[in-house]
């Protein structure tokens, strides 16, 4: 019998050899006059073992990892092909890895355990459950059970999803549409993209049901330039849909029609923001819009549009197959069902980890990240993105909840996590947020295009130690400026950052002073 | 020898003709003809304009707004270093710093062989195994200075061995 054999190929896994794993693996079994069935698989988001090698066997599948093109003979010489456990790259049975069984995983559930591609391996692993039930369903049922979930927008803003639905089906118009946000700038996170690399059909299956519940017919997925993987397997896992019939006109016999199509966008940060978003799928500059309307009411090109983030929609069809109840169920406060966390930066074990709200950052960085990569003590951790705060270690206590984090000027965000060592100087760090918001402002409103400039160079004055004590509070004001001024998040949020690493690491902006006294 | 065909204002024309019909065509016009090109010729400007019927100063307006449309031919190679933080915790400051010196160029520039474009991206989605790069369409993780001396290298010979 020919043995299975599973080679993740998600970007991470691709960047760090699998390609030659899986060549070298194909070689050395023909050498040997072994049979082999080689999958590529998606990812199961455990970044720090890839390439994760995985056989098939009958006490389940067994994992071998970070694997290197060179261990490829030692490992066959000990026993892989029967799932042996001697090789010091063995970590056993994979679904009894604990960074890995640990997790609450409705979300990613079957992210790394099927070809990607396969239909019959997404049918075989509970998918297309919900998309069935949805079309037997009525519209208002289906924006029901998300209201009911509490689903809110996992793309930042966390707005309850069920009351956008609401918004665009009571909406009266010939067209509607669906766009998926998938424009994943923020660093530190990585989600969306192994929804779309990992398990495509997922976000294909969640955007369908969406169209179903608001009577769009129409879809779009607003995807980042920087993403050309996730290009590739999407467009094919959309070719195929099509084919059986899950997309296009009359899905499943059911009448109902809805389509689907990608669109890249150009690099723009600012295009994650959802009425730039919009600008830009209608061939514009990537200018926030004022709001009043909402995209809701008058989105593309002046339709009820949902705009939803890849991961919101991936959400969808557990909801819609299992129920409100059972994702409701998981979760604290208003923060219900899982967050899909991501451990990145400095980072011994980083990856993806699903579990409900209200997990600890500290429960995530120790018991999950093992801490840092670097082996020196942690010191600061920006979570949500380049618009998020910098952490210092008296909040590393705080759950992971929307209203927890909001309370204390902080932010969830898209649930990135990026962790920095005691190397890091916080007055660089406070710098480059202002210099990331100066390169990617969109220009529109004044305080935002004028005040990140201006705060670049107030940052370098303050390093100099050149009229520390009024450019700090130049500082300050200009921060009040852009926080209330600026049309969006994009300039309304990059203080976050400067002003959490003056306030908690206020040591790092005096370090030249004391430089030039001595 | 350039990785990319020469273009002509027919081909311009065509890529444009193509895709028009789409709601909000300009974007998709314009990854196409950079995909095909390299990058957006200034005499495409108008072509494009007219066949979707907006002002020149609209086109124009688009492809310099966006970081991914450029308006120069690149190298053969487009190498972009992540900037953003998850990168810069595990040292990709250095590392940027390591490939200018190397390169001998800033951003936004090509060697003097023209064989590699440099450029700064922010986030390529790989930010457990940072610092990353982006060499054409392929992702690399954990980046060193001695694993990016051989990217470049590699790319370098390459042409060699063909002949």
């Amino acid at each position: 019998m020919s043995a299975r054999i599973f080679i993740p190929r998600d970007t991470t896994a691709l960047s760090l050899g699998a390609d030659s794993v899986a060549q070298r693996l194909e070689y050395e079994a023909a050498e040997r006059g072994l049979e082999v069935t080689l999958i590529r698989n998606g990812s199961r988001g455990m970044a720090w073992l890839e390439p994760l090698v995985e056989i098939e066997t009958s006490q389940g599948r067994m994992a071998y990892g970070p694997v290197t093109s060179a261990d490829v003979p030692s490992l066959l010489d000990a026993g892989l092909l029967e799932g042996r456990t001697e090789h010091p790259l063995s970590q056993g049975r994979t679904d009894a890895i604990p960074w890995l069984a640990r997790q609450q995983r409705l979300t990613f559930a079957r992210i790394g355990v099927t070809d990607p591609l396969s239909l019959d391996d997404y049918r075989a692993h509970d998918g297309f459950r919900g998309l069935d039930k949805a079309l037997a369903e009525s519209p208002q049922h289906l924006v029901d059970e998300v209201k009911d979930s509490g689903l809110r927008g996992r793309g930042g803003a966390a707005f309850p999803t069920g009351i956008k639905w609401q918004t665009v089906l009571d909406a009266p118009a010939e067209q509607k549409y669906i766009v998926c946000n998938a424009d994943e700038g923020d660093s530190g996170t990585f989600a969306d993209r192994l929804v779309m690399e990992c398990d495509p059909y997922l976000l294909i299956e969640g955007m369908a049901i969406a169209g179903l519940a608001v009577g769009a017919t129409q879809g779009y997925i607003y995807l980042r330039s920087e993403y050309p993987l996730a290009h590739r397997i999407l467009e094919a896992a959309i070719a195929r849909a099509e084919a059986a019939g899950y997309l296009g006109d009359n899905i499943g016999d059911s009448g109902h029609t809805f389509h689907l199509e990608i669109r890249l966008g150009a690099g723009a940060y600012i295009c994650g923001e959802e009425t730039s978003l919009l600008e830009s799928l209608e061939g514009k500059r990537g200018q926030v819009r004022f709001k009043p309307p909402l995209p809701a009411i008058e989105g593309f090109f002046g339709r009820p549009t949902v705009v939803n983030n890849v991961l919101t929609l991936a959400a969808v069809p557990y909801i819609i197959a299992s129920g409100a109840r059972a994702y409701a169920h998981y979760g604290m406060g208003r923060s219900r069902g899982t967050l899909a966390l991501q451990l990145a930066g400095n980072v011994k074990y980083g990856g993806l980890v699903e579990l409900a709200f209200g997990t600890t950052l500290r429960e995530l960085m120790e018991n999950y990240g093992g801490g840092t990569l670097s082996g020196r003590p942690l010191r600061a951790v920006q979570v949500g993105g380049p618009l998020g705060a910098y952490l210092p270690e008296s909040q590393w206590d705080l759950p992971l909840d929307y209203e927890t984090f909001a309370a204390d000027d902080a932010v969830v965000g898209h649930g990135g996590i990026v962790m920095f060592d005691d190397s890091v100087d916080m007055a660089e760090q406070a710098r480059f947020s202002m210099e990331f918001c100066r390169i990617e402002s969109c220009g529109k409103c004044t305080p935002c295009r004028i005040g990140s400039a201006r705060g670049v160079e107030v940052i370098d004055r303050i390093r100099r130690n050149d009229n520390r004590d009024s450019n700090l509070a130049l500082l300050s004001e200009l921060c009040e400026t852009m926080e209330d001024g600026s049309l969006c998040a994009m300039g309304g949020m990059t203080p976050y950052p400067v002003q959490s690493a003056l306030t908690h690491f206020p040591d790092d902006f005096l370090r030249q002073a004391e430089g030039e006294q001595a | 020898m350039s990785a990319y065909p020469e273009w002509t204002p027919s081909l311009i024309q065509a890529e444009t003709d193509a895709l028009k019909h789409k709601p909000g065509a300009l974007l998709p016009i314009l990854h196409a003809i950079q995909d095909r090109f390299g990058f957006i010729p200034q005499e495409a400007v108008p072509i494009i304009a007219a066949g979707l019927s907006q002002t020149r100063a609209e086109v124009h307006g688009v492809i310099s707004f966006y970081h991914h449309f450029r308006a120069a031919p690149p190298g053969n190679h487009v190498l972009q270093v992540c900037r953003a933080e998850a990168c810069q915790a595990v040292g990709s400051r250095a590392l940027e710093a390591h490939a200018k010196a190397r390169l001998g160029v800033d951003y936004h520039q090509t060697t003097a062989d023209g064989e590699i474009t440099l450029e700064a991206v922010y986030c390529l989605g790989n930010c457990a195994c940072g610092p990353s790069l982006r060499l054409d369409d392929s992702v690399h993780g954990r980046v060193t200075p001695e694993s990016f001396d051989a990217l470049v290298d590699e790319l370098r010979t390459q042409p060699l061995e063909i002949m």
